[in-house]
């Protein structure tokens, strides 16, 4: 049940995280990336990680998904992305070769002596028990400074989307001239 | 039966993808996209090794992860909407200012 439960989740993730690298249009990739982030989720209560699947639910697909909905409003995405792909084969060879390296790089410790487990599992406790006790004593540092650094983001987000908002994105280019003629003669 | 190469190679299948859109795209906003997925496929590498060694701290990265993610998003788009503001466009090819 699990095996069919992975393959199931695996092939449609592969599926829609391919659409959202090769669709052209940027609705239909931000979708297919919502909606490959839900079954991720999937994968991991399967692992048993029930606190990061919900933590994937509510920050990636519910947080940062809606924030690129909401940038897209700024956006024309009902027309199709425009691009010059002229290199496509050299694009694919150079992304397998670097993958490949990449999961040769990171199996290796596996294959050889074996890792040992820094922090074992509370036995007895539930996974998002142990996640916090955990998270609220060995990296309690680490998680203030995480807290300083979303701090940081939210105020440049602010301040970089905030500045000039009420200037229109969709002037016409005869009201861009006017205004353009107007800061000459300032 | 799963194990744990199963979820390691399906986070490189899933990286490569994210590797690939990264090389491929010339629009600024798709290539977001594609580093989110190359994101995803390291947390799915986390959790799976997390579980197989039953050590939680894969899951502790995981979760500094999707932090790093949150905010790269809120500092990137509001950088994307200036961009737009200033050139109407968000292909790179456009940002071009070294002249080779």
């Amino acid at each position: 049940m699990i095996s069919f439960a992975f393959y199931f989740f695996a092939v449609l993730i592969t599926l829609l995280f391919l659409v959202t690298v090769m669709s052209k249009n940027v609705l239909y990739a931000m979708t297919s990336l919502a909606a490959g982030m839900v079954l991720i989720s999937g994968l991991f209560f399967i692992l048993g990680a029930d606190f990061l699947g919900a933590v994937q639910l509510i920050v990636y697909v519910g947080a940062i998904m809606a924030l690129y909905s909401f940038a897209m409003m700024f956006f024309d995405v009902t027309r199709d992305v425009k691009e010059d792909n002229s290199n496509n084969t050299v694009v694919f060879l150079l992304g397998g070769a670097i993958a490949l390296l990449l999961v040769l790089m990171f199996s290796a410790p596996i294959l050889g002596t074996g890792a040992q487990a820094l922090h074992p599992a509370v036995v007895g406790a539930t996974n998002p028990q142990a996640v916090g006790l955990v998270l609220f004593t060995k990296y309690l540092v680490p998680f203030e400074v995480a807290a300083i650094m979303l701090l940081v983001a939210m105020i440049a987000g602010i301040i970089l989307a905030g500045k000039q908002m009420d200037e229109s994105l969709t002037m016409t280019e005869q009201e861009e001239n006017i205004n353009e003629m107007k800061g000459d003669e300032q | 039966m799963i194990g744990l190469s199963h979820y390691l190679i399906l986070s490189g299948i899933l990286f490569s993808i994210g590797l690939v859109g990264v090389l491929r795209r010339k629009n600024l906003l798709m290539l977001f996209f594609a580093t989110e997925i190359m994101l995803n496929a390291a947390n799915i590498a986390f959790a799976a090794i997390s579980s197989h060694y039953n050590d939680l701290t894969g899951q502790m990265f995981a979760f500094f992860i999707v932090a790093v993610a949150a905010s790269e998003v809120a500092v990137g788009l509001g950088l994307l909407i200036v961009l737009y503001k200033k050139y109407g466009t968000l292909d790179l090819d456009n940002f071009t200012v070294m002249k080779g």
